[in-house]
Parts: structure tokens; C-alpha cells; sequence
């Protein structure tokens, strides 16, 4: 009880002093997540409005793998895009392992994923409602995709806001793969790993706060504009 | 398409790219990264030398691993055995002695080996063992746990036996290690930096301390740029130049926790240890 006293003073004491440091590893969070989440989209959106209109063989095995893939540990990402980063790896040469780059790249293939199955998901929905609709103006499954990206936008937002969860709140991977250099790839949430393995448990619930903090502040943030954008509509 | 995303990541990442010329990637532990060390020195060699320093801090075997892929310039770990054959097979080059600290042996309050006050491992691991009292290894094969193994096999003692029963590898760092052995009311062994520094005791105190059998040598060594061209050599020489001199020394000694030296340097006259 005391612990948690202390965390949330803490808490409100770090953000109340504005802690430089704190800030740039705030930033840092964000800009990978959001940069990864934002590469993720451009390919998992496509990929799941695909899916959901284009009926091929073994279409129900890529769903089914897809929706596997949703479960992709994050450790599991970050040593494979440790190994193909590394030195010794195939794309070693770009220099990139121990980089905020490699951690964007890591985060984002764990979230490409999660979007293409919610995308094809939400919008296999709405293709059943829409499918005779959109044939008679003859449009193909291939025209159909941006139609049904662009009607589905505010269901995809919430899709895209589970993917920044994850994003944000993986350790595994940006752990690998940015090695948490104090000033340089450390994010919050390898930021509170560090401090609970110092045993400074107070701090590492505080920044925790934090982060859950910011999380809701991107989240209201997106409500806002869907709810803008829905009276706009 | 990777190529692309690789691009596209690469555009949204507003690195100075012209910075990155001075800086080097140091693999060291969690050891020297946690107790502080790091941050008292390396913002003195900056000032000094211009150049930048990024310590990955992890276990020594996984430090040495990351040099050995060339994803390191330089490696600053503290298993001696482990860097001799490192240097042996052509991983890495130009090893100095650094510095040393020592390792103490904690337990919990009730200390149900009776082994407080002892100053000789050997003697404190048997009775540990005897006693069935629990203890918390780190079994990550770092340098610590290279370290621990050495005392129980100088003790006679094959931990292994009491594995799932009084000894317990959780696979984890120095922290993880000193929390559980907090939590369990267990033994555990831990270099005296994160001792120092490490906040959540509960109790656990320094039971032996003061054996030579403790001692704890760090040494730092390059990268072998032959063997990965891209290497910063002139820079990882340069840091591994400034640690061993008179001003990299003089910076390890000044760094204290509460008035205590941490880290002793002793790069002109190593001590010689088994």
C-alpha cells in the first residue's frame, strides 16, 4: 500500500518537474510506436480489405494464420529481426540493430499483423452489406478496397488504436533489438523494466503511471477526432 | 516491400546522421550500467574526446556474443576466463585490465545457514547447501554466475543437486536476481555495485564479504576490426586508451554511492587471480 502511495506521488511529481530526461524518453516511445504503427497500416489495412473481399483456395488458412499472428510474441519478433539486423545477419550491413529504427521495424511487425486480421475482420461486414451494392456500379474487389477502407475509417480507428496498445506496451522486442541505450533507444517501457530489475519499485510504477497516462491522452485523442468526424460526415 | 519499409523507417527517424561518426557501441553489464558507473564516467570522456558512448548492458556471455556478431565496437565485461578464450579465438583485441570490485554473498534476516560474519566462501556455500536454505542463482551465464559456479565447485558443492529444491536459476540479471532472493528470503550472490545501489532489500543483507576468493576483475578489449571491418576502431581505441589512463582511472575511483567507493582501478598492476 505504501508502494503504491509512493508510486503515484512519484508519478505526479515526475511529470509536475518536467524531468528532461523523462520527456525525451516519453517522446521516443511515441515516435516509435506511432511510426510503427503508421508503417504497419500501410500494409495491414490493404492486406485485410483484401481478405475480406477477395475469395481465393486457402483463403481460410491466411485468415487462420493471420489471426495466429496476432499472438506473436514479442521476444519472439525482436530476435528475428534481431538476427536479420545483426552484424552477422543478412541485413547487417545497414548498420541498423541497437537504433530506434530497428525498434520502429520490430514494433512494426508485430502490429502489421494485428491490423490486417481487425481490418479484415470489420470490414468483411460490412462487404457482405455492401457486395451488391458496389458490383452493380461494377466495381471489382480491387476497386472495392479503397471504397470499403475509406467507409470503414471510423471502425479503423479503433482498429489502429489497438495496434498502438500493443505497440506501446511491448518490452520484448524493443528490448532486443534497441539494447535500452540510456539517451538513445530507451522507451518507457524498457525504462520501467530497468528500474524494477534495480528493485526502485516505487519509480518503475510511477513511470508506468505515466505511460498508462499517455496512452489515454492518444486514445481521447483519437475519440475526439472520430467524434469530429462523425458530425462532419 | 522490406526494402521499402526499411526506407520509410529510416525517413521517419530524424537521426543526425553526421553525429553517428563519433560514437561508439559499448556491450558491457548490467553490472556497470546499473550501479551508475556508466553515468558518472562517460559523460567525462565525451567532454574529453568528443566522442559519444551507447552501452548495451546485458550479461557477459550475451555482451561477449553481441562483439562476437560485430554489433559492438567494444566490450567491457568482467569474466576473465570467458575474455581470455573471446581474445583465443580472434573475437576481440587489445584486452586491458580495468578495474575490479568484489562480489558479497546476501540472505534474509532469519539467516537459516547461520553463516553471517564469514569470511570464507568455500566454507559459507557448504553450509547453504547443508542447510537446504534457499538460494537464488542467476543462470544466465554471465560473469556473476560464471563467478558463482567457480565458488561452488572451490566449496566441493554440486548446486545442481539441489536444483528445483533449495537452488533456484531464474535466468535473469543481477536486479531480477536480488529481488527474488528479497522475496523468497533466499541467499544469492551479487557484485557490490548493484548491491549498493539496489533499492528493494527487505531485509537481505550482506552476509560474507572480504574473501579473495571474491574478487571481481573487469577488463575491456576491441572488437577484432579485421574480422568486422566496420568497426570503429580509431574511437574504440581511443575509449579504451582514456579508461586505462590516468584520467579514465582517477574517473572509476571518483564514483561513490553514499560516500562508498564502488569500483577500484587497477589497470597498471592487475591482480593476478585463479
Amino acid at each position: 500500500m505504501y508502494d503504491l502511495q509512493a508510486a503515484v506521488t512519484q508519478a505526479i511529481g515526475l511529470v509536475a518537474a518536467g524531468d528532461p530526461t523523462l520527456a525525451q524518453i516519453v517522446l521516443l516511445s511515441l515516435r516509435v510506436s506511432l511510426t510503427a504503427v503508421l508503417l504497419a497500416a500501410l500494409v495491414g489495412l490493404p492486406l485485410g480489405a483484401l481478405l475480406a473481399v477477395a475469395r481465393f483456395p486457402g483463403r481460410g488458412a491466411v485468415v487462420a494464420f493471420l489471426n495466429a499472428l496476432m499472438g506473436l510474441p514479442p521476444v519472439v519478433a525482436g530476435l528475428l529481426i534481431y538476427l536479420l539486423l545483426s552484424r552477422a545477419g543478412p541485413l547487417g550491413s545497414l548498420g541498423l540493430l541497437f537504433t530506434p529504427t530497428a525498434m520502429v521495424i520490430a514494433q512494426a511487425v508485430l502490429v502489421a499483423p494485428i491490423l490486417a486480421a481487425l481490418t479484415r475482420q470489420v470490414l468483411e461486414g460490412m462487404w457482405e452489406e455492401y457486395a451488391e451494392q458496389l458490383r452493380s456500379f461494377g466495381a471489382g474487389p480491387a476497386r472495392a478496397v479503397p471504397t470499403l477502407l475509406w467507409d470503414g475509417r471510423f471502425a479503423l480507428l479503433t482498429v489502429l488504436l489497438a495496434g498502438f496498445g500493443r505497440a506501446s506496451a511491448e518490452v520484448g522486442a524493443v528490448m532486443i533489438v534497441g539494447g535500452n541505450i540510456e539517451g538513445f533507444t530507451r522507451v518507457m517501457t524498457t525504462a520501467i523494466a530497468l528500474e524494477t530489475s534495480k528493485g526502485d519499485l516505487p519509480l518503475a510504477l510511477a513511470l508506468g503511471l505515466v505511460l498508462m497516462a499517455i496512452v489515454l491522452a492518444v486514445n481521447a485523442l483519437a475519440q475526439g477526432l472520430r467524434e469530429r468526424g462523425l458530425r462532419l460526415a | 516491400m522490406l526494402r521499402r519499409l526499411l526506407l520509410l523507417a529510416l525517413l521517419a527517424s530524424p537521426l543526425p546522421l553526421a553525429a553517428q561518426d563519433r560514437t561508439i557501441t559499448v556491450a558491457s553489464t548490467t553490472s556497470t550500467e546499473q550501479s551508475g558507473l556508466f553515468g558518472h564516467i562517460l559523460p567525462i570522456f565525451t567532454r574529453e574526446t568528443g566522442i559519444t558512448v551507447r552501452v548495451v548492458a546485458l550479461g557477459t556471455g550475451q555482451a561477449l556474443d553481441v562483439g562476437r556478431r560485430g554489433d559492438a565496437d567494444v566490450v567491457f565485461v568482467h569474466d576473465r576466463v570467458a575474455e581470455q578464450r573471446f581474445v583465443a579465438e580472434g573475437h576481440g583485441v587489445a584486452r586491458q585490465h580495468v578495474m575490479f570490485n568484489d562480489f558479497v554473498i546476501v540472505g534474509p534476516e532469519a539467516e537459516p545457514a547461520g553463516i553471517a560474519g564469514s569470511r570464507d566462501t568455500a566454507a559459507a556455500l557448504k553450509r547453504i547447501a547443508e542447510s537446504r536454505a534457499p538460494f537464488i542463482s542467476r543462470g544466465d551465464r554471465s560473469g556473476t554466475h560464471a563467478a558463482e559456479l567457480r565458488l561452488w565447485q572451490q566449496a566441493g558443492v554440486d548446486p545442481l543437486a539441489g536444483r528445483g529444491a533449495w537452488y533456484r536459476e531464474i535466468g535473469q540479471g543481477m536486479g531480477p536476481t536480488l529481488n527474488t532472493a528479497a522475496a523468497q528470503g533466499a541467499y544469492a550472490m551479487t557484485d557490490r555495485g548493484t548491491w549498493l545501489s539496489f533499492r528493494n532489500r527487505q531485509g537481505l543483507r550482506v552476509v560474507v564479504e572480504g574473501d579473495v576468493r571474491l574478487f571481481n576483475q573487469y577488463g575491456v578489449m576491441l572488437v577484432n576490426p579485421q574480422r568486422h571491418p566496420h568497426v570503429k576502431q580509431a574511437d574504440g581505441q581511443r575509449f579504451i586508451d582514456w579508461i586505462v589512463s590516468r584520467a579514465g582511472q582517477a574517473a572509476i575511483a571518483g564514483y561513490r554511492i553514499n560516500g562508498e567507493q564502488l569500483f577500484f582501478p587497477n589497470a597498471a598492476q592487475p591482480e593476478p587471480v585463479s
